[in-house]
């Protein structure tokens, strides 16, 4: 942001926002928040409704922790999303290595792969592995979640650390090589620390879609493998009630922590 | 068909007076937790002391699992389905370790044809005698070699009373302009083409081209006035909170309405309605086919049964566990069937070939 | 830049290929394997080269249903872009320090369950919901109105669902171009318009692809939502195929309804890259 001296007379891009453009934003804002507000105050409703409020209550908090299948599904997913999001990450990042700092015969092939990968619906990916998992006799399970979870969040992260390869400084990399570091060396001690930011958004963005991915999930799932997903979708076609939104809470406040400590992390890292 | 019914609510509300009690959603019974079907937990018995229950939904009572486990010293582990189809799926693929799992009737036929379920060893389920005649040996598995009834219900109309009166026993209702944007029909082929099939006074199980074509057009007639095409458990709420004023639904949803709501009447209606019944069958390949035989026979004993149907709102195809059967259900509209409506009710057969017939008219009627 | 073939190449890329190419590509080639066979009644296949359940896919019942949902996904990328361009470029250029904070106000939404998000519209559009209710209160409707359970629920719904995977890459790509481009711009006497249509949005459409893209996928294979806020009577594509597997019975048809689905959008893609990726070189 070097422009805040030199601003022209007119106004400068960094003055005065746009008033337009504000009440857009604040109205997209309102769009993006109004129902998970709303979401979240009838978590709290002393009576079943989900859209009459009666009066304040805990009682729906009482019952989501009373219910070991939820509790169950939520550790399930926990599971799930830890260890594919550490096997989508490493895979990911050597990919997008591969890929940005080499040339080589095949590259087109393999960027083309790497982009399918991310355009498949994931109805199809679902089906494909169903049919696949039952032809090859692999017991559906956590094990099929999780070899599935990693194959579509691969390359999600290939794209993002490849995005943050691509817009760094490569001097910095060639001095350490000029210096004699071997390219592992160079790796651990100066691009990793350098594309980190890169690496824990698509390490972030592989858990998200790994903990949050009911379609694929719901085709492959097996004995003792209903993940959060499949809980809450079996739970809403039940009919609403105020439990689902008290887990819906809990979900939300959880993530907040998450993207607080992780953007804590980035912002340190971007700004060193 | 899912006959996932849902939460007892007010009669544990009222027993448990609200309070953070446990209820409903968390029926599926507190023991399920971890425990993993392939672990070598080394029991006493010759089997691990661990089954593995595919079901339906909410669709346990509360005190149904726990006190097997108590009796028994055998593990629960718990996975719900939501359709009969994707219980078949999820069967076809093989040694998914199920041991116990609860398909439908026409479901139970197409399991036996494709050879992924196995024969019972009535032996080991004494309790197989307290099954009612009326629930014995019907079509899709005749000497009963492959199944035990867990549950029995019907699927009607669940209507607002207050709001539009008493009805006809009658499928016109579903079909009067009247009532345009406030009814739904159910989200299953053959129940909601059962429904426009029963109104022409043709058989459920028809597969004949014109029937289905003509029954395909009453539906596509049906169509603009109807708020959608809902599961059960989704129509009930909406007719219970005045959302919808007519629901096609199944019995224990309708139930439980009922109970909650007195302004509200289910109706089966006339010249035929559906009576599904699902049943008890075990995999091919179950790895604890023992337990599984000690958990067909504990659900059919008289108080597993009554404890069951209690608690699903459902109907109970065990004979003696009908004695138990709490009054206020016996008191609902609809739970006690006279004979003559019994004898009226038809149940859904496999269509074989005609499945896919079914399915093309039913996405034909869903995107006119 | 490493030129050529290396150990060191080799050893990065064997995991992606090894565990893209088990379970993402050969399960994909059982896909189109199936979409040959044909399917037994009971959901056995028998393979073979049955070119029949292609023919079906052009019967007007389905390809009508494959079209309205390519229509219906296009219509909730372009609401995603109309809300998201003007968000991110507000949170990029007007953000100052609040910047990383109104991100991550984007983010949240995105990190919450997608069946979360849509079931908090069902809460909301239902007959005594929130927003029947401010309806009346605005005295803009006197009783109930059917909000839930139509086909603009449904894009409302994909459109909430979705937004956040617009805004992140447009942000991304913006967030990347140094301000002092627009200042050189604005120096050289360009109104804010032709600034923004000549320099901020070419070297923007990275992130409009790659947003587009982002939406446009789940959008059509979407079978949820149309389940949940559609009350079923919109049928999609994704509701076809899993219809196909779940409920027909019918693999082979399934798997050529999947076929498809995954070429046009590979094959739409494609264009689309191709057809930007021009525009924003004639423009430079």
């Amino acid at each position: 942001m070097a422009a805040t001296s030199k601003g022209s007379r007119k106004g400068t891009m960094n003055g005065l926002p746009d008033w337009g453009l504000l009440l857009g934003s604040v109205l997209v804002y309102l769009f993006l928040y109004a129902p998970i507000a709303v979401l979240i105050l009838f978590s709290f409703n002393s009576t079943r409704s989900t859209q009459v409020w009666s009066g304040f209550s805990f009682e729906w908090y009482g019952q989501l922790l009373a219910d070991p299948t939820i509790l169950q599904a939520f550790r399930t997913s926990l599971t799930v999303g830890v260890i594919a999001t550490l096997i989508a990450t490493v895979i990911g990042t050597m990919t997008a290595l591969a890929l940005s700092r080499h040339r080589f015969r095949g590259q087109s092939v393999a960027d083309t792969a790497i982009y399918a990968a991310t355009v498949m619906p994931e109805i199809v990916v679902g089906v494909s592995l169903l049919v696949f998992f039952v032809a090859v006799r692999i017991d559906l399970g956590i094990t099929t979640i999780v070899i599935a979870h990693v194959a579509f969040t691969i390359s999600f992260v290939t794209i993002v650390v490849r995005a943050r390869l691509a817009g760094m400084d490569r001097s910095v990399e060639e001095a350490a090589q000029d210096l004699g570091a071997s390219p592992v060396q160079t790796f651990f001690r100066v691009t990793l620390p350098l594309i980190l930011p890169g690496v824990m958004a698509g390490g972030l963005l592989a858990f998200t879609l790994s903990f949050d991915d009911f379609v694929i999930t719901y085709f492959i799932s097996g004995v003792g493998s209903s993940t959060l997903p499949l809980k809450i979708y079996s739970m809403i076609k039940f009919g609403v009630s105020p439990v689902i939104n008290a887990l819906s809470t809990v979900v939300l406040v959880a993530t907040l922590f998450l993207i607080f400590g992780g953007s804590r992390l980035l912002v340190r890292k971007d700004n060193t | 068909m899912k006959r996932i019914s849902r939460g007892r609510f007010l009669r544990t509300m009222g027993a448990a007076g609200v309070a953070g009690s446990t209820l409903s959603v968390l029926a599926c019974q507190p023991n399920t937790s971890a425990q993993s079907g392939g672990g070598g937990g080394g029991g006493g018995g010759p089997e691990e002391k661990v089954l593995n229950f595919y079901n339906w939904s909410d669709y346990v009572a509360e005190s149904t699992v726990p006190d097997f486990v108590k009796q028994t010293g055998i593990k629960v582990t718990q996975d719900f389905f939501s359709s009969n189809e994707d219980l078949l799926a999820k069967l076809q693929a093989g040694g998914t370790g199920y041991d116990v799992i609860v398909p439908s009737d026409y479901m139970v036929a197409i399991m036996i044809k494709s050879d992924v379920v196995q024969k019972l060893d009535m032996s080991q389920i004494p309790n197989s005698k307290n099954v009612g005649k009326e629930y014995e040996g019907l079509s899709y598995d005749p000497k009963n070699e492959y199944s035990l009834p867990y549950q029995w219900g019907t699927t009607g109309i669940l209507y607002n009373k207050k709001e539009i009166g008493q009805l006809p026993e009658s499928w016109d209702p579903l079909w009067d302009t009247e009532f345009e944007g406030e009814m739904s029909m159910l989200n299953d082929t053959r129940e909601t083409f059962g429904a426009a099939l029963y109104r022409m006074g043709l058989s459920v199980n028809t597969t004949d081209t014109g029937e289905l074509q003509r029954a395909a057009d009453e539906l596509k007639k049906q169509k603009p006035l109807l708020r959608g095409y809902f599961d059960s458990t989704e129509a009930r709420p909406l007719v219970q909170n005045g959302d919808l004023l007519m629901g096609h639904v199944f019995s224990g949803d309708a139930f439980l309405a009922l109970s909650e709501n007195p302004d509200l009447d289910y109706v089966v209606p006339k010249p035929a309605a559906t009576r599904w019944t699902d049943n008890m069958c075990i995999p091919n390949g179950a790895e604890h086919p023992q337990n599984a035989h000690k958990f067909i026979n504990y659900i059919l004993g008289a108080k597993t049964g009554a404890e069951l149907s209690n608690y699903t709102y459902y109907n109970t195809p065990n004979a003696a566990a009908l004695p138990m059967i709490d009054d206020a259900l016996k008191d609902l509209p609809g739970y006690v069937l006279p004979g003559s409506v019994f004898e009226r009710l038809q149940v859904i057969a496999d269509p074989g070939e005609a499945t896919r017939e079914y399915e093309r008219l039913f996405t034909e009627v869903k995107s006119s | 830049m490493a030129k050529g073939w290396s150990l060191g190449l080799a050893a990065l890329l064997a995991p992606v290929t090894l565990w893209l190419g088990l379970f993402f590509l050969v399960p994909l080639l059982f896909i189109v394997a199936y979409s040959f066979g044909t399917s037994g009644a009971y959901g056995g296949i028998t393979l073979g080269f049955n070119p029949g359940n292609y023919l079906l896919v052009f019967d007007p019942l389905y390809l009508e249903i494959i079209v309205r949902s390519f229509g219906i996904a296009a219509l909730t990328t372009l609401l995603c872009f109309l809300l998201g361009y003007p968000l991110a470029y507000f949170i990029v250029f007007k953000g100052r320090r609040w910047r990383n904070a109104l991100i991550l106000l984007v983010m949240v939404p995105f990190w919450t369950s997608l069946l979360i998000r849509a079931y908090a519209w069902v809460v909301i559009l239902g007959g005594n919901g929130i927003a029947n209710k401010s309806l009346q209160f605005l005295g803009i409707t006197d009783g109930p109105v059917d909000l839930i359970f139509t086909p603009e629920a449904v894009l409302l719904g994909m459109t909430y669902s979705y937004l956040p995977f617009m805004v992140l890459p447009l942000y991304a790509a913006l967030e990347k171009f140094d301000v002092r481009l627009k200042e050189a711009g604005k120096d050289l006497g360009a109104s804010r318009w032709q600034t923004f249509l000549r320099v901020t949005f070419p070297l923007s459409l990275p992130g409009v692809i790659a947003g587009s893209i982002l939406v446009f996928i789940p959008s059509s294979g979407e079978f949820v939502i149309p389940d949940l806020l559609g009350g079923s009577r919109t049928v999609m594509t994704g509701n076809l195929i899993q219809n196909q597997f779940l409920q027909s019975r019918d693999w082979a048809f399934g798997s050529a309804l999947s076929v498809i689905l995954g070429v046009l959008l590979l094959v739409a893609i494609m264009f689309y890259i191709r057809r930007v990726g021009t525009d924003k070189l004639e423009g430079a």
